[in-house]
């Protein structure tokens, strides 16, 4: 187990404690952020530069960017005053505590695991997009239909209904009133 | 211990961390970011098992984290939705006081 692989799990577990642990919702995005960049170095000290920068690209660039987001949009950005736990929390961190012995002790205690790390493939871009046109293009399609209806999806969910609400009271304030003309002012 | 078992470690206990705060914690927005280390860590098991697998010429590990980073990034972005969604109803994303199925 090489150096740089020691130092960049540390400093990626500890940003994942403080993410999951802090009391400002903003900080904890930020721990995230160092978080999932320490697994891009990961990806990149096991040879996974695509991967890497790929991550680095969705998960630092964007999704990191949406929980911002969604944190001042939900006006959670201050430190709560009250408890940030919820009630039954000593059985989460029990469970959690009993997934990460029993995960722990299989990967510790299995016997077929390889041993060594081979040569390093060839993954260069040009592979892996020859992969995509040709073994995997199918799940590609798959992914970019998926990505379109969920965004779409996302925007339907997140916007606002003002406009079928102001129609619909348009309409009763017509049926109540018919002979009036200043009751609908803004409507055209 | 090897390095795959280390790889293996980081990534059980990444995923131990990201379940304690999804089930623990009472924002919702933290809930979301626990799923997120969650599915991070079982990123870094196909990266790890791609990497000292027999074939790694294959690229199936990695093609696989490919596409779960884009399944992750459209989960999040319905998720974030649905959690402004709630908020606009219910005025907090306390994950406590979201107990009703009709508004």
């Amino acid at each position: 187990m090489s150096l740089p692989f020691v130092i960049i799990a540390i400093v990626t577990l500890l940003a994942g404690a403080a993410a999951m642990s802090l009391r400002n919702l903003v900080h904890c995005a930020l721990s995230l952020v160092v978080s999932l960049a320490g697994l891009a170095a990961l990806y990149l000290v096991l040879d996974a530069q695509f991967v890497g920068f790929a991550q680095i690209l969705v998960y630092v660039g964007a999704v990191a960017i949406l929980i911002v987001f969604a944190v001042l949009l939900t006006r959670s950005d201050a430190t709560p005053n009250q408890t940030i736990l919820s009630p039954g929390w000593g059985i989460g961190i029990v469970v959690s505590a009993v997934v990460f012995a029993t995960l722990g002790w299989a990967a510790l205690n299995s016997t077929g695991l390889p041993k060594e790390m081979p040569p390093a493939p060839e993954t260069t871009v040009k592979n892996i997009g020859d992969l995509l046109m040709t073994q995997y293009v199918l799940p590609l399609e798959a992914i970019g239909l998926l990505l379109t209806a969920a965004l779409i999806g996302a925007v339907i969910i997140a916007m606002r209904d003002d406009a079928a609400k102001t129609k619909m009271e348009d309409g009763r304030l017509k049926m109540e009133k018919p002979a009036s003309p200043s009751s609908s002012g803004g409507h055209v | 211990m090897t390095s795959l078992q280390g790889c293996l470690l980081v990534s059980a206990l990444l995923f131990a961390i990201g379940l304690a705060g999804a089930v623990t914690r009472r924002n919702a927005i933290l809930a979301l970011i626990g799923i997120e280390l969650m599915l991070n860590a079982a990123n870094l098991n196909f990266i790890a098992f791609w990497r000292y697998g027999p074939t790694p010429e294959a690229l199936s590990g990695m093609m696989v984290v490919i596409f779960s980073i884009a399944i992750a990034a459209a989960e999040a972005a319905v998720g974030l939705a649905l959690i402004i969604a709630v908020y606009r109803h219910y005025r907090t994303v306390n994950l406590d006081e979201i107990k009703n199925l009709k508004g």
